[in-house]
Order: C-alpha cells, then structure tokens, then sequence
C-alpha cells in the first residue's frame, strides 16, 4: 500500500517538473540505450556471420601459408590477402600442386573436394562498346563445390581445360547481359576479350554460372564488400591464372572435408601434414583453421568489442547515477517543510527513506525504459543499414531495467537516508 | 472534569547543554490539560512557548522533567515510539497549513491514516467524513494551490483529526488569516470542541483569541506566570 502510494508520488513530482526529470535522466538513457543498441547490433552481427560461415561449409578447413612469427596477425582469421611483408616469397614458399597431390593421396577418402584460387585482378571485358567489369579469379574445380556455385547453361571446365591451363572461363549472367545481350546460346562457346593490366586476353566462354543469392558469402562477396567493387566474378582454371600471374603454387586453399570428419580435429592434421613439409623453411609455414574456429574467433571479437562498449556504457550509467543523485538532494531540500509534515504527522524514518529510494527508482526505471525504447530502434535500425535482421534480446533488456533499478537504489539511499535523519522541528521551520 | 490527557510535570528544555552559551528556554513547567478541554497557551514571542508546543507535540524532547500524554509516558519512548505517538496521538495544525503539495484534499487528508496502516477503503470513508466535517465536501479532489487559505486550514483541521488523536495542538492556527477567514477557523474549532468533544490546545500570542477559549495559561521567559479561565 505505502509502495503504491509511494510509485504514484514519484510519478506525480516527474510529472510536476518534466524537463528536470528529463535532463536527470538523460545519463541512464544514454547509457542504458548505447549498452542495448550495441548488444542488438552485435547480436544480429554475430548471428549473421555465423550464418552465412556456416552455410559456406561446417566441414571446410582452409589452409593458408604464412610467415612464422611471433605476432598473432594470423589469428584474426579476416586475413584472405596475401600482404607478406618481410621476406618476399619464393617459388619454393608456395604450397606446390605436387604437395597438395601428396595430400590427397594420403587424406583422400576424408576429403570431398578442394578449393583453390588464385585472385588475377581486377578486368574488363571489351565487346565492343560494350564492357563489363570483372574480377578475374583462378580456381580449381573443388571451389564451385565449396562455394555452391551451380552452372545456367554450359557446364564446368574439363579436366583436361584444368591440367593444361587453357583459355577458358565461366563468366556470370550479367555478363551475359551486358556483352551478349542476353543470349545463352551466343554467351557459351562464344569469345570474351578481357582486358588486364592494360593486356588483353582472349578466353573462350565454357559455362555461365548463377549468381548466388548472398545468402552463402563467397570469397568474391567478401571482396565486393571489404573492397567495394561491385564487380562479378569471372573463373578461369586456376593453372591458367598462375601462368598469367607468373606462380606456380598456392597461398591458400580450402578443404572440404567429409560430413563423417570432425573439422577442428582434421586441421590439425592438415597443418602437421603440411609443416612436415615445410619443416625446413625457416620464413614459411602453413596454418590450417576449421570454418567452426574461425567462427569462434569472429565471436570472440564480437564480443570484446561488446564487453568495451558495454563498460562505456556503464560509465555513462554510472555517470547518470550521480546526476540522479545530485536531483534528490535538490529535491529533498525542495522538500524540506514536506518531509517535517510527514514527520510530524507520525511518518517514521523508514517510511521517509522509502519514499526517496522508490522516488529515485522510479527516475531510474523510467529512464531506463526510454534508453531500452531508444536504444532498441538503434539497434534494429543500424542492424538493418547494415543488412542483418536484429532483434532485441529479452535477456538484455531484463539485466537494463534490473541495472537501472539497482542505480536507483544506490544512487537515491545517500539523499534519502539524509531525508530521513532530518530533525523534525528544523524540517518544519525551513523556508 | 474527566481525566488528564497532558501531565507536564517540571519540564526543562536546554540548548547547547555544556557549551558558554548554554540556552534555558523552558524552566520548570507543569501543567496538566484535561480530556475536552479547550485550553489556550499565550506568550509573547521568545517567551517558550514554541520550544513548549514541540515538548507537547513529541516532537522533541525535555532536557529535565516528566511527560505523559493519554497514560502514554513520553519521555521514556524511542524515536520510533514518538512518530507512533504522533501519528496516533496527536493532530497538528500549523500556521501554514503545511499541506503536501501536488496532492489533493482528501489524500492529504488519508496521509495520517496512511502511517497508522489504515487500510485503503476505510482510509477514504474516514477522510471523506472529515472532509465534509469542516465544510470542505465540494472541494475534496482540489490540489492545495487551488484553495484558498481558509479552506487550506480546514482541510489541515480534517487531516489533524485523521486518527481520532488525544489532542489536537494547533499552532497560530489564523496567524496567516484575515479576520473573517479566521473568525471561520476559530468557529470549527468550537464546533469541534463542543460537538466532537475533542481536547484541543491552542498556542497563539492573541490575547481576543485566547479569551474565546475556557483556559488561559500564560507563559513568559519560560515559566508559567499566570493561569486563568477564559470566555469559553
């Protein structure tokens, strides 16, 4: 009864001074706001990127040279470039195609397919006037099974195309599009011009692939979306793309294991199997990361980057607590003649505290309900520019109002517990 | 006459006991006040009688002396027992109304009754009799800066009256009045005393005031220095 009587006080004196109450509350509501905007985003982040790693292949291991050293910058996972500095690499740091013939003699029957490519650059395919920007990549034909890649019309490169690295290339439907108007049957079999480098190459179209549908993110959307072209890709047999690029080995492939073989377990396998190789490069050696760890490392990043934002938040809460603090005292003096009457009246201090601590709860709660409103349009709406369904989570919004009410407890107890000790006479003299 | 209500037996009241500039306000004060009666305390100001009112009130407490208020002895009740005792034992009214701001008639008038734990649908049966007690039916959901001063204190009167006290101590009760609005205070005054048969005393510096009531006590540098009957 006296904590209904109480909530409705608090309400009434917000009410009575609503820009005050406003302003008081406005740490809490930053604070709480920034700690759930960020927990959405960082949600509906994680959970999509989990997706869509997951989609590319629960089983696939991807195997990558790199230099040994101390640093952790292989760690990260995010490194799909090959930006060795330090030691240039030789034509013996590469992981040879003998090497990974080795391999598949030894793991066969644990493997499915394996993805290779080797990235050219950056073209252009000339038609004319007509001209459609590309980005060339050598592949090997495990990477349309990894990566899900299915054929509209003409089919893969043959095995003989891929042995002898010929002029070959699948090209996708907007190219068709822009360069045969839309015509299939011209687009297979037909000639492509494809400027690189200021050169020009000429490949025969073997196959038209179909975009995919974003929902699986192959290396070449990773590279729309970190480098910002929007160009397609254009496959050609990854034999052909080391002729042109001048290498003869591999940076980095995947491996996709069978559904029967536990992948954590498999890449370390791979990476004993490879570094026994490498055993005498002293610049080189290779890692190998099942798609589930990289999955983890991503988590794990998401989540520091949480748990930072999450401490800004709190000093920002922390922040508004004091504020809340400093409007009690204010209001308590505000209030002096009001605290003697109830006193007077036959209010016993107990009652008094709790008429102050519920009062700063409820400034508390209040704000903190605006920050969660707030701080869940953020989230949803920065989830969704950035193109990844969020929703708030329920566990977050419970621990923000429990938070909240627990600054109001230990911001409003020093002001009230001053309330209460104050001496009845005096109280009821203050002008 | 019935029986006592206030025994004050040689009442002191000290500040800043034990300092140079050690204060005697209250020096030996005995008085008793009788169930019913309506008994009025005059002094000039700085004669005591407010450090008096508050000794009365349990709101502080006597440096030296006995005090028993309705068989209750005050002086030996901790902080807790004192709001108890003046919740139930005591109505206060003041010379400025001290009603709680932003809240209406009848909830200032529940708020006694609110610490006493009366529960709720009695609460305002109670609070609505009262209200209509002093004249004030019409106007039981106004906020108090809706009222004026008369009607303030009658509303004040009500709340006083909340939890059926032993007294009902009330403090230059028309000192924020002008005559005819105080005329109407001193008159429910009367009506409570004679009709509710409530014991009431009254601390002004008034003397026409003091006269309308049936016991003058006067006091002046801390003592009583006279006692008389009034016009009542």
């Amino acid at each position: 009864m006296m904590i209904y009587e109480n909530i409705r006080l608090a309400l009434f004196s917000l009410k009575a001074n609503k820009m005050r109450a406003l302003l008081t509350m406005l740490g809490i509501i930053i604070g709480i706001a920034a700690v759930i905007a960020i927990m959405t985003l960082g949600n509906a982040i994680t959970s999509s990127v989990e997706d869509s790693m997951s989609s590319m292949g629960v089983t696939n291991v991807r195997v990558r040279v790199q230099q040994r050293e101390e640093e952790e910058e292989s760690m990260n996972g995010m490194h799909f470039g090959t930006d060795e500095d330090g030691r240039k690499m030789v034509e013996t740091d590469y992981i040879s195609s003998e090497m990974v013939q080795q391999f598949c003699d030894v793991y066969g029957s644990d493997i499915q397919a394996i993805s290779a490519e080797e990235a050219v650059g950056q073209g252009e395919i000339e038609s004319g006037s007509r001209r459609s920007g590309v980005s060339v990549e050598g592949v090997s034909l495990g990477y349309f099974r990894v990566n899900s890649i299915k054929i509209q019309k003409g089919g893969y490169f043959s095995a003989k195309e891929m042995d002898e690295g010929q002029m070959v290339a699948m090209v996708a439907v907007d190219v068709v599009d822009d360069i045969f108007g839309g015509d299939m049957d011209a687009a297979v079999g037909g000639t492509i011009q494809v400027a690189l480098d200021n050169k020009y190459y000429n490949f025969i179209v073997s196959g038209v692939y179909e975009e995919d549908d974003g929902n699986s993110m192959s290396m070449s959307s990773y590279a729309a979306l970190f480098g910002g072209g929007s160009s397609t890709s254009c496959y050609i047999p990854i034999k052909t793309a080391q002729r042109l690029n001048h290498s003869s080995g591999y940076t980095q492939f995947t491996v996709m294991a069978n559904a029967d073989v536990d992948p954590d377990e498999f890449s370390i396998r791979i990476e004993n199997f490879f570094n026994n190789l490498y055993r005498n490069n002293q610049y080189f050696e290779v890692s190998a990361m099942s798609m589930s760890a990289m999955v983890d490392v991503m988590a794990e990043m998401m989540n520091t980057v949480t748990v930072a934002i999450a401490f800004i938040g709190s000093i920002a809460l922390i922040v508004g607590g004091i504020g809340v603090m400093n409007i009690m005292l204010v209001s308590i003096t505000e209030r002096t003649r009001e605290i003697g009457t109830r006193k007077a009246m036959g209010a016993p201090n107990s009652s008094i505290r709790i008429q102050f601590i519920i009062e700063s709860i409820v400034i508390c709660i209040v704000g903190g309900i605006i920050g969660i409103i707030l701080g869940c349009a953020v989230g949803v709406a920065a989830a969704s520019y950035a193109g990844v369904s969020a929703s708030p989570s329920v566990d977050s919004i419970f621990i923000s109002l429990g938070f909240s009410m627990a600054i109001g407890v230990f911001f409003g107890y020093y002001p009230a517990n001053k309330a209460a000790k104050l001496n009845p006479i005096d109280a009821l003299r203050y002008e | 006459m019935g029986k006592a209500v206030i025994e004050l037996k040689d009442i002191y009241k000290r500040f800043y006991v034990g300092t140079p500039n050690e204060l005697e306000v209250l020096k030996g004060i005995s008085l008793e006040v009788q169930e019913g009666e309506f008994v009025a305390i005059v002094g000039a100001s700085g004669s005591g009688k407010s450090t008096l009112m508050n000794i009365i009130g349990a709101l502080d407490r006597p440096t030296e002396g006995e005090y028993v208020l309705d068989g209750v002895d005050v002086i030996a009740a901790k902080d807790f027992e004192l709001s108890k005792i003046r919740n139930r034992k005591i109505g206060f009214v003041f010379q400025t109304y001290n009603l709680i701001a932003k809240t209406d008639a009848i909830r200032n008038v529940e708020m006694p009754m609110l610490y006493a734990g009366t529960p709720r649908g009695e609460r305002i049966k109670k609070a609505k009799e009262l209200l209509t007690l002093v004249g004030m039916e019409e106007r039981m959901r106004h906020l108090p800066e809706e009222l004026s001063g008369g009607q303030k204190q009658r509303v004040a009167i009500a709340r006083a009256m909340a939890n059926d006290p032993a007294i009902i101590l009330a403090d230059e009760p028309t000192g924020a009045l002008d005559s005819v609005t105080g005329r109407m205070v001193m008159d429910l005054f009367h009506k409570l005393h004679k009709e509710e048969g409530k014991t009431i005393v009254l601390i002004t510096h008034s003397p026409e005031l003091a006269e309308e009531t049936q016991r003058i006590v006067t006091i002046k540098d801390g003592k009583i220095i006279g006692e008389r009957e009034g016009q009542g």
